[in-house]
């Protein structure tokens, strides 16, 4: 049967490699030293779809990013990889947000999508990560949510099965659908980008971007209204302005530190079984291993 | 992770050369199937643009994957059980990732689910598959076989095969026999037509690259009774008919993800491809052409990483209170196997687009009639394409061996140690000097073009350009080279021994594609200021090459033949 699946993704600062001018004085991100990516687990959540999207024929993959209108470079990025359409929603009034707005936006986007059976995203920005936002959106639209997914084994005729990551082992759930799902950093990674539909796809642009193209963009923008990327705003999505942006935004960040991080002083042992012994004991007691 | 396009600028440079704006045109037929295919391109600048976002996928995949694969690879190797050859699990995850960012059949037309790529971009995917894994680029490379079933099987055959290998299908090249190496004339495989018109494949191949591929082009002596090359046909046989079984694969020293099998046809069904008698003399010979250029770009890929291996090293490592590289002796190798590198990669891509523009205008000549210019322009293509293919593979094989022998030598110790990629990169580097035609027949192939003074016409050419400020000394000293070349061309010539000639032929091919690199890498100089240094190291060891050389015939008496058994 064919799924309407939704991807919640992010476009996100890629502070995997962070240098030391990574941050500005002030304690804010100095975005011009950290180039855009997009957020990584939320490609592992690109997959599970694009796997669903093969075993059930006629399913629909949607990209759904909330972000400056440049976040647009995360749908063309799924597009490549086999996503069907996607939307930026995206609004001054939107900025500032913290999880609670940001998930209560995107439920609003989400429901102005409307026909879904599964949203998908990853379990955590790597630029906040909270793991917050796919629990709020699944609280905010009522919908069951399985978090810390590795693989979806299947989903059809309203359940789906999930296999979990968690601290200690595995666990297999099944859940009815429609519901949300967050997916783990463990899940299979992302298929590249495929060279046909980069080709293909190459053009497709959000409705700002749109302005200023070249003649042959504008020529194949206006052969394939696939290559349109929706850009929605907050009264679109019919969003209260109270809940959005930093109005609605009880989270307030008092300061950002620049932490090092230290080695602490080592310990020596001998060689010997009971003192070996006593340290895997002691590891194991502080959760370090096992 | 690191891509291997985009942290290459030598790529980037030699895929805008000029003479890319004609050769893309051409391919695109002046851009007419962007009416037909929402993914063609609708001018050149579009073309290129595309070009290099393929090439960003085949980076990130070979700079990502593939090269995380290649020691686990090389560890596990391929297998053979049941009559099958299984790949090592990272070949198989390899070919999934290849097949998902739709690399495979790069270069076949739209109309058969191909990217229409000209050659040159794809063979400059096949030097980054290379640098990542060159065993695996053998399985991904031999998509070229069906660029041999394009241009000779039927209209129905193109379509019934070729949309398979734009999927991801493999396929292999099925010459090589026990008595039929380097001698393919020999070949025995027997090809039987039955009553109803078909054919069947009795017999036994060796060392066939991916003999378990799922299409192979197989050649066998359909004319019983023949005994030489013109008792030869070539064959489609698909794999979803059975008939063929593995009995063994090899245990080779290098390029172990790359199953080399041998194997048995009994009553294996096969269609003809092409005309009878035509396999060898014809088919086999273009497949052959096509299958030297990408061991050239093997070559280069793996001198590329050859040479990336030693210089991190020689950065890393510190002896006597600093990194090796500060001592002289360290930087002369680490300069010279990067002139190596450039010199092969300059020639490598000259002989790629030479191929294009007449490979071109042969599809062309397909659909309608060439006129007068175009036929002349594709004829002086295709002889510059045939001259330039053997130097690239030849030469470009063994400057890829000495830069794997000199990445071991810049390890030291440790180089000697399995702990380090540059001993794979050692044994995996053995192979291009050796498959698709040893050095040695390269030369053979090659010795037409000294002798009828092709080379220097085109040496000629090169310098014709004239090059001034740095360069013009450069420029100065290849002249002189040019001129002793020449003199060593004469004095063998006049001779007049066929015997001397053979024996003297690897030096003057030798001479001739040093100088035809030096040139190259002066024109790249003069475009990119970046490629000056790698001329002028490159131009100072071509001096002492032919040098070498040069002095060698001068002072050789043919009655000293002898001494050599000859």
């Amino acid at each position: 049967m064919s799924l309407n699946i939704i991807v919640l993704a992010k476009q996100v600062p890629d502070t995997r490699n962070v240098g030391k001018d990574a941050m500005k004085e002030d304690g804010t991100i100095n975005r011009a030293a950290l180039p855009a990516i997009f957020n990584p687990e939320d490609l592992n959540a690109l997959e599970q779809a694009l796997r669903l999207k093969d075993a059930n024929p006629g399913s629909t993959v949607t990209i759904l990013t909330m972000g400056l209108p440049r976040a647009a470079e995360v749908i063309r990025e799924a597009i490549y990889r086999g996503a069907d359409s996607g939307i930026v929603l995206t609004d001054r009034a939107l900025g500032g947000a913290d999880t609670l707005a940001t998930s209560y936006s995107l439920a609003q986007a989400v429901k102005k999508i409307g026909n879904y059976d599964i949203i998908l995203g990853g379990r955590q920005a790597i630029d906040g990560d909270t793991a917050q936002v796919g629990p709020q959106i699944a609280e905010k639209l009522g919908l069951p949510q399985v978090t810390y997914a590795e693989e979806i084994i299947e989903a059809g005729n309203g359940s789906i099965v999930i296999r979990r990551r968690l601290e200690h082992g595995v666990e297999t759930v099944k859940a009815p659908l429609p519901c949300v799902v967050t997916v783990n950093g463990s899940a299979a990674e992302c298929r590249p980008r495929n060279a046909r539909r980069v080709m293909k796809y190459k053009y497709a642009a959000s409705t700002s971007e749109q302005a200023g193209v070249s003649e042959v963009a504008e020529k194949r923008l206006a052969a394939s209204p696939e290559l349109n990327i929706a850009e929605w705003g907050a009264a679109y999505v019919e969003a209260d302005p109270e809940q959005i942006g930093l109005a609605g935004s009880p989270t307030k960040v008092k300061a950002i530190e620049n932490v090092v991080f230290t080695a602490k002083e080592s310990r020596r042992l001998d060689n010997d079984d009971a003192q070996i012994e006593e340290l895997v004991k002691e590891l194991i007691a502080n959760h370090t291993i096992g | 992770m690191a891509n291997y396009y985009n942290d290459n600028a030598a790529l980037k440079h030699h895929l805008h050369h000029p003479l890319m704006e004609k050769i893309v045109a051409l391919r695109e037929r002046n851009y007419t199937d962007a009416e037909k295919f929402d993914y063609a391109p609708a001018d050149f600048a579009d073309a290129m643009d595309s070009y290099e976002k393929v090439l960003e996928i085949v980076g990130e995949i070979c700079g990502g994957r593939i090269a995380e694969n290649a020691e686990a690879v090389d560890h596990q190797g391929a297998s053979c059980s049941d009559g099958r050859a299984h790949y090592a699990d990272g070949t198989v995850e390899n070919l999934d990732l290849c097949r998902k960012a739709g690399l495979m059949g790069m270069a076949m037309p739209r109309r058969f689910g191909g990217l229409n790529m000209p050659i040159t971009p794809y063979i400059m995917a096949a030097e980054i598959v290379s640098r990542a894994d060159i065993g695996f680029e053998n399985l991904w490379g031999l998509q070229d076989c069906a660029e041999t079933l394009y241009e000779f099987g039927s209209e129905e055959q193109r379509a019934k095969y070729i949309p398979r290998v734009c999927e991801g299908e493999t396929m292999s090249m099925d010459l090589t026999e026990p008595d039929a190496g380097s001698d393919l004339q020999s070949v025995m495989l027997k090809a039987t037509q039955k009553e109803d018109g078909t054919w069947v494949l009795n017999g036994v191949k060796r060392f066939i690259t991916n003999g378990d591929s799922d299409i192979h082009l197989v050649l066998a002596r359909s004319e019983e009774g023949t005994k030489d090359g013109r008792g030869l046909s070539m064959f489609i046989y698909d794999k979803r008919n059975g008939g063929v079984t593995v009995r063994r694969i090899e245990n080779k020293m290098g390029i172990k993800g790359s199953p080399t099998c041998e194997l048995v046809y009994k009553n294996a069904p096969a269609e003809l491809c092409g005309n009878r008698r035509m396999g060898l003399i014809k088919y086999v010979m273009a497949l052959m052409n096509g299958a030297r250029l990408g061991i050239a770009a093997q070559s280069v890929g793996v001198s590329e990483i050859a040479y990336r291996e030693a210089h991190q090293y020689a950065l890393e490592r510190r002896q006597f209170g600093k990194a090796i590289i500060e001592f002289p002796a360290v930087a002369e190798m680490l300069a010279i196997m990067n002139a190596k590198l450039q010199a092969s990669r300059t020639l490598l891509y000259e002989t790629a687009r030479f191929v294009d523009m007449y490979k071109i205008y042969e599809d062309i000549a397909r659909e309608r009639k060439l006129n007068e210019d175009e036929r002349a322009e594709m004829k002086h293509y295709s002889r510059l394409a045939d001259a330039l293919t053997p130097l690239a593979k030849g030469l470009g094989s063994e400057y890829c061996n000495q830069n794997a022998y000199d990445c071991i030598q810049i390890h030291g110790g440790s180089g000697f140690m399995k702990d380090y990629a540059c001993e794979r990169v050692y044994r995996d580097a053995r192979i291009t000097s050796i498959y698709e035609g040893t050095t040695q027949l390269q030369v053979v192939a090659a010795i037409r073009y000294v002798t009828t003074g092709v080379y220097k016409t085109l040496i000629d050419s090169y310098a014709a350009e004239g090059f001034s400020g740095a360069l013009a000394p450069l420029a100065e000293t290849l002249g002189k080279l040019t001129e002793a070349y020449q003199a060593s061309v004469d004095a063998v010539a006049a001779v007049n021994e066929p015997k001397y000639l053979d024996f003297m032929a690897r030096r003057l091919v030798e001479m001739a594609g040093d100088i035809i690199m030096g040139y190259l890498l002066l024109k790249d100089a003069k475009v990119c200021e970046s490629f000056t240094d790698v001329a002028t190291v490159y131009t100072k060891f071509v001096q002492a090459e032919v040098a070498r050389h040069s002095d060698f015939i001068a002072n050789f008496k043919l009655e000293q033949l002898a001494a050599y058994g000859i």
